[in-house]
């Protein structure tokens, strides 16, 4: 404790030089919290995926539609639990820049298929009951100041038409990386419309490691009809679309080495500045009876309060972002999982304590007499 | 030999037997200080004087525990210094050695008070314990009411009383000052080497001084003259 104040004052006496230093972590850190969070997003349906969900698509393309009589076939396969279909809308909310993830789905399916947004039972009836009823996410909800009883018009994009529906429920997620800004609606109210069609299935199954079985099942109940489907669990599902992105991995991976080494160079180079202009006080101290050992802390003790302030402010800043980047892409879900934080910030102490590891030892190493004789 | 007998019946505080000490500079072997032997006494108050380049200040550094003999032994109050590693001499210095730089060495980002206390970090003594301590330390050099200064904030006179403080607050055997009127006008020196006599004859302290000013070593008991590495003269006077 009694070492803090030198700590401190050596800290504030470049303050230009250290505040740079710190915001050098803080947007190394700022980075490196963003891409896990864009990693995370983009991985989203293959984290957040259940293993007991399937994804029925047309076999020809996610965008061919299958008819909405497969639903029940689906139902009466052995092993599934539960049938919904979904149809993206993709209607435009008073501007083009209000993207958000909108769908008609069949509500009982919904509710059976996806026990993992939480709405309360009384709006869920309400939902139920109203043909033009539908629910949004929280974070869509709070992106567009939603109360539960607003009426919403949205137009459609190629599906002629304002469209107005009434906000029955605003669902939250049952963990943190669930993603809540999905806008569903009954569809019943646009069934006509769509004409007997729907955009994909999601099967709930009985049995998660009845998987296989059942998605072999399903693609040979429809083969070798006009609609044949492909099923994948909703892991793979999520997987493919992540892949259509490229190697996230690779590129979290490219830039954040990237990062953290410049970091290094940084944080070395404004050790050993400030120490190479401290030699005589390091000198001195020495020559008052601090220990080597002593000097090295000292050092290395001003590099890491450095880097755990940068990379505190870095995390904060990550997630503020987040929480604010969030709603405005459809469907992406920016969450930063602690694990991966507490990683980043030990690769900032690391690299904190790295930086400063060969001027410290340097300054460890510094003979007294020498020192005094330059100075 | 050299006995630098600084105080009537003294008692020998340091005993420097056969110092060598020399640098390789490129390919040459430079001899700063050659077969050198001293006693100090207790409560004696050396100069060395001698042309730059004698090795006052190396003479300096080896009995301070700043750097180490090529050969030789040097015993301080029974340690033998020579004989200790780099961890055990830094603990010694920390207990029995005071330094006095020409240049102050203050940290200029500490006030007057933190610069003192310095070397009471290092002791087991608590917050309280220290403030006493510095406070005494500083009322002692005459500067009770700069304690809240930093060093840019003082004449060169007052940072030189506060390295003095800083050098004594510890209350160790042996003060070694460099110079320590060498930048300072007139009137600051003789502050400086009046309160440097005070140490001694008031408060017993063993100094041993290098300087280049006449009028500074005059205020010592003893002077020597160093040449070539070597101890050329002793000059003594009444206390």
């Amino acid at each position: 404790m009694k070492y803090l104040r030198l700590i401190w004052v050596n800290l504030a006496r470049k303050k230009i030089r250290t505040a740079l230093t710190v915001g050098s972590f803080a947007v190394a850190l700022f980075l490196f919290g963003l891409l896990i969070a864009i990693r995370g997003a983009m991985n989203h349906g293959e984290e957040a995926a259940r293993a007991d969900r399937l994804v029925v698509i047309n076999r020809a393309s996610i965008t061919r539609m299958l008819p909405i009589s497969h639903n029940e076939r689906l139902a009466r396969i052995p092993g599934v639990k539960a049938v919904v279909h979904a149809t993206w809308f993709g209607g435009v909310y008073k501007d083009e820049r209000n993207s958000f993830p909108q769908y008609a789905v069949d509500p009982e399916g919904l509710r059976a298929v996806y026990p993992d947004y939480l709405v309360p039972e009384a709006q869920w009836s309400e939902f139920i009951r109203d043909r033009q009823g539908c629910i949004a996410g929280e974070v869509t909800a709070r992106r567009f100041g939603w109360k539960v009883g607003d009426r919403i018009a949205i137009k459609g994009s190629y599906m002629t038409g304002v469209f107005e529906f009434n906000l029955r429920a605003i669902y939250t997620g049952a963990r943190s990386d669930v993603d809540t800004t999905h806008f569903w609606f009954n569809y019943a109210y646009l069934a006509e419309r769509y004409k007997g069609r729907v955009g994909w299935y999601v099967v709930r199954l009985a049995d998660p490691g009845d998987a296989e079985r059942v998605i072999t099942t399903i693609d040979e109940e429809f083969a070798n009809s006009a609609w044949e489907t492909k099923t994948q669990t909703e892991g793979e599902f999520g997987n493919y679309f992540a892949k259509q992105l490229g190697d996230i991995e690779l590129l979290v991976l490219a830039i954040g080495s990237v990062v953290f080494s410049t970091l290094l160079l940084v944080s070395g180079n404004t050790m050993a500045i400030a120490l190479r202009e401290r030699t005589g006080e390091i000198a001195v101290l020495k020559a008052v009876g601090f220990r080597d050992g002593q000097v090295l802390r000292l050092v290395l003790a001003e590099s890491l309060v450095m880097a755990a302030a940068g990379g505190a402010v870095g995390i904060v800043a990550a997630k503020a972002a987040c929480a604010s980047l969030s709603g405005l892409f459809p469907g992406m879900v920016l969450y930063l999982p602690s694990g991966e934080l507490a990683v980043g910030m030990v690769f900032a102490l690391g690299i904190g304590l790295l930086g400063a590891g060969f001027p410290a030892h340097a300054a460890m190493r510094l003979r007294v007499a020498d020192a005094l004789g330059r100075v | 030999m050299v006995n630098a007998n600084g105080a009537p019946n003294g008692k020998c505080l340091i005993r420097a037997r056969n110092l060598d000490k020399s640098y390789q500079r490129g390919g040459e072997q430079l001899h700063v200080l050659q077969g050198l032997s001293l006693d100090v006494d207790r409560g004696g108050f050396l100069a060395f004087m001698g042309p730059s380049g004698s090795g006052k200040t190396t003479l300096l550094n080896l009995l301070g525990g700043l750097d180490v003999p090529t050969s030789g032994s040097i015993s301080v109050a029974g340690d033998e210094i020579t004989a200790m590693g780099r961890s055990q001499l830094t603990a010694w210095r920390a207990r029995h050695v005071g330094f006095v730089f020409q240049m102050y060495n203050l940290i200029p980002v500490l006030t007057a008070y933190q610069n003192v206390e310095l070397p009471l970090l290092l002791t087991s003594l608590g917050r309280s314990g220290r403030r006493e301590h510095v406070e005494t330390a500083l009322e002692l050099v005459g500067l009770p009411d700069r304690m809240n200064h930093y060093p840019r904030q003082l004449s060169g006179g007052q940072e030189q009383r506060v390295a003095i403080a800083r050098a004594i607050v510890a209350d160790p055997t042996l003060l070694l000052c460099d110079e320590p009127t060498g930048d300072l006008d007139r009137r600051s020196a003789d502050e400086v080497m009046q309160l440097l006599g005070r140490l001694v004859d008031e408060h017993g302290k063993t100094i041993l001084m290098v300087t280049h000013d006449p009028r500074a070593a005059e205020r010592a008991r003893t002077t020597l003259h160093l040449e070539k590495g070597t101890l050329v003269e002793a000059g003594r006077r009444a206390a």
